[in-house]
């Protein structure tokens, strides 16, 4: 096993656990902050899968932005302390077992498939690319080359949904 | 070579944010389910991404943005909801149940 696996195989249990804990914790704040330990995780497997600028925008964007307006909403409508249990009962264990049985399926599904040979030899990897336009060049070609149209809709979504959030949170317009 | 082993952490993750989605009643945990499925989605294409350029990480960029568009107006409308309510559990949420 190489370092790098290691690392991986650590931030991959780290993920996974605070995941677990997220969903399994009583009062939403708890969650959110389990749920910050994953994003951070998966940052750091970014960074292993060579995606510099993607881990740097999870961090800043997800764990940044996203959580912290969860956690002033939660803390906005007063859901912090600890309420009565809102996890449903054996009808949703029950459901979560069939969650399970699924997934366990969709795995041993997953490890008969052979890839592609393209996918496993790859072009040029993205490490090698990296190191010549840099982490930030590298994303900018597709983004604004092939995906050019696709990002002026999302600047007219994050627009939209500005405008959209103002609307609904106003009491009185 | 962590292509399998992400792809199989991402089903996990994935999976673990059906659960919770399926498994509470708190409208704002099930949101956080939701960004839990999308980041395991990310992972994905980030993994497919190492072997195949670039693009994956482009439209990562886009799950991104669209998933904190989605918590704006999510969150306005939870809290449109409490104000309304005076609770943001799902059972009480029934108002197009007729």
């Amino acid at each position: 096993m190489t370092p790098i696996e290691i690392a991986f195989w650590v931030f991959a249990g780290i993920a996974i656990l605070s995941g677990l804990l997220c969903i399994t914790r009583r009062s939403p704040v708890g969650s959110a902050l389990w749920l910050v330990v994953t994003l951070f995780a998966l940052a750091s497997i970014f960074v292993l899968l060579d995606a510099h600028f993607i881990a740097a925008i999870q961090v800043l964007v997800y764990a940044g932005a996203i959580m912290v307006l969860f956690l002033f909403v939660i803390m906005l409508l007063n859901l912090g302390r600890e309420g009565p249990s809102d996890m449903l009962g054996w009808a949703g264990r029950l459901v979560m077992l069939a969650v399970g049985v699924l997934l366990a399926v969709e795995l041993w599904v997953l490890g008969g498939v052979t890839l592609d040979e393209r996918i496993v030899q790859g072009g040029q990897s993205v490490g090698q690319l990296a190191e010549q336009q840099g982490a930030v060049g590298m994303i900018s070609e597709p983004l604004y080359r092939t995906f050019l149209v696709p990002f002026e809709i999302t600047g007219m979504l994050l627009f939209a949904a500005i405008v959209g959030a103002l609307v609904l949170a106003k009491r009185r317009l | 070579m962590l292509l399998g082993p992400s792809l199989t952490v991402s089903v996990i993750l994935f999976s673990i944010g059906v659960a919770g989605v399926l498994f509470r009643r708190n409208a704002i945990v099930i949101f956080m389910c939701i960004e839990l499925m999308l980041n395991a989605v990310n992972l994905s294409f980030v993994a497919l991404a190492q072997q195949l350029g670039p693009e994956g990480h482009a439209i990562v960029f886009f799950v991104m943005a669209v998933a904190a568009a989605e918590a704006a107006v999510g969150l306005a409308i939870m809290i449109a909801i409490y104000r309304h309510k005076g609770s943001v559990n799902v059972r009480d949420i029934n108002l197009l149940r007729g």
